[in-house]
């Protein structure tokens, strides 16, 4: 059966209808983009299959016993909050130290433990709340614009660590991204979202459908194109220097 | 042994810096300063309505206070510019609070010693309620320590966890209005917020986690307590003042030492 289910979703917020009418449905296994422009609810529809969101009509089913890991958008975390990794991600609840590390080695964090959170790059950063999103061995991975604020090379590989982990564990993923053409490469389905959805199904044919292409202009496709170009070039370069 | 008038303050003020220290911490973390600043202000109001109504004073403060918290939690969740707001409300509730005292005609009312704490007039009775309000507060926090630390990380994070960050938030509002009403009669409600803040402050350089944090900020408060206590007795100063000034003293310290350790460190590196 379907890990998730949403059926007729709409959302107001303040008066302003953020959701309308989204229905959608999440298989074991498959990765499912949402992209759309800035405001078009992505976040919003995310949080709502978390759990419940203020103002909000329609139903959101999970499969019984679900295990949801979530990767937020970016943490804020203030600077006079004192916290090691391996402390995080004891949060809320204490983890053993062997599933901690299993984790962490997941996320390719596996050096991170002792670390203060405020003093992680970006990437490191994104490492951990990904291990942390492990921790409970997962059946659905969600993703709120976790490579905001990581550079293409960054961004690309970590969604290819989450295409790794994914194969791994054997989870589906959920995630919502405005880097169009790299996140479209990884993923088995995309769904384009905005306030409705405009169209969904596999990255080409979303890519080229008239909805998507009346929100994004045309150009994208081409840097799509272009992206799957420069992944392929760059491994071929890194085999080089080895 | 509570015969001693010294002795009861020095429980009293211990009593109220152990319960602030890990209070203080989540004041610190979440950014609270200002919402501990109304809650404190606003209790004045609360001495003068139970004074005027022949109530415990410790009652009205606390259930003032606890409007104010619960209003400034409900406002602060919107979309104003919070800081303005909390000082609006913070110095609104103080002018109000003093307004409402000089109405009182009749009751003789010793505004200093609500202001700026009368520590060496604890009773008996006063100690009770400290020591029973700040059990209570440290229970609490020890329950919800978890939870209110995830929700102070992140509030979807928490969600995500199935923790609900509105009713930690709730926590966190009660315990300050407790807070407030314990320590009126230690360092009344002018100087309840540097009893919040200066011992987690000081504490922050040498943490690495929150726990370490809020037991060194334990450490500074009880110190800063007894510090106070004998230094206002030695030098015949007002005693809640004087116990913040040495909490401050500390803060110096602790940062100036913190900046230097940080700086040998990075040059070791």
């Amino acid at each position: 059966m379907s890990l998730v289910s949403v059926e007729n979703l709409s959302v107001t917020l303040g008066g302003n209808k953020v959701l309308t009418n989204v229905s959608l449905t999440l298989e074991p296994g498959e990765i499912v983009t949402i992209v759309g422009p800035n405001g078009s609810g992505k976040s919003t529809l995310l949080r709502a299959i978390l759990g419940a969101v203020e103002g909000q009509t329609g139903i959101v089913t999970h499969a019984p016993n679900l295990r949801l890991g979530y990767v937020p958008q970016k943490l804020a975390i203030d600077p006079t909050l004192p916290m090691t990794v391996g402390r995080f991600l004891g949060l809320p609840r204490k983890v053993a130290p062997a599933l901690l590390r299993a984790a962490l080695e997941q996320a390719g964090a596996e050096a991170l433990e002792a670390r203060q959170m405020v003093d992680l790059s970006g990437g490191q950063f994104q490492r951990v709340l990904l291990a942390r999103a492990l921790l409970n061995r997962p059946q659905l991975l969600i993703l709120d614009e976790a490579t905001q604020g990581l550079d293409q090379p960054g961004s690309a590989a970590f969604y290819e660590r989450i295409a790794n982990v994914r194969s791994d564990i054997g989870c589906s993923v959920l995630m919502v991204s405005h880097e169009l053409h790299v996140v479209m490469a990884a993923s088995d389905r995309v769904i384009c979202l905005n306030g409705h959805v405009c169209c969904s199904g596999a990255p080409e044919h979303v890519a080229s459908a008239p909805e998507y292409r009346a929100l994004f202009g045309s150009g994208t496709q081409g840097a799509l194109a272009l992206y799957r170009h420069e992944h392929d070039h760059h491994h071929h370069h890194h085999e080089d220097a080895h | 042994m509570f015969d001693d008038f010294l002795v009861r303050a020095a429980f009293a003020s211990v009593g109220v810096a152990l319960a602030a220290a890990p209070l203080g911490c989540f004041v610190v973390w979440r950014r609270m300063a200002y919402f501990g600043d109304a809650t404190a202000h606003a209790a004045i109001l609360g001495v003068a309505l139970a004074l005027a109504f022949g109530l415990p004073v410790f009652w009205g403060a606390l259930a003032v206070s606890l409007i104010m918290a619960m209003i400034v939690a409900t406002l602060s969740g919107r979309s104003f510019a919070t800081d303005t707001l909390l000082g609006v409300m913070a110095h609104s509730a103080l002018a109000i609070g003093l307004l409402a005292a000089s109405f009182l005609s009749g009751v003789r009312i010793d505004l200093m010693a609500y202001l700026f704490g009368d520590v060496l007039a604890v009773s008996r009775t006063d100690l009770a309620v400290i020591w029973g309000g700040g059990g209570l507060i440290v229970a609490l926090l020890i329950w919800r320590w978890q939870a209110l630390l995830t929700s102070t990380m992140n509030p979807d994070l928490a969600r995500a966890a199935g923790i609900d960050p509105k009713r930690e938030q709730l926590v966190l509002t009660l315990t300050l209005a407790l807070i407030v009403a314990i320590a009126i009669k230690v360092v009344g409600v002018l100087l309840i917020s540097a009893l919040l803040l200066i011992p987690a402050a000081a504490a922050r350089p040498f943490a690495r986690t929150p726990e370490f944090m809020a037991g060194l900020a334990a450490v500074i408060g009880a110190v800063s307590a007894l510090g106070g206590l004998s230094a206002s007795f030695v030098m015949d100063t007002p005693t809640g003042p004087t116990i913040v000034s040495v909490a401050a003293c500390f803060f110096v310290i602790s940062v100036s030492l913190g900046g230097f350790l940080r700086r040998t460190a990075n040059r070791e590196k």
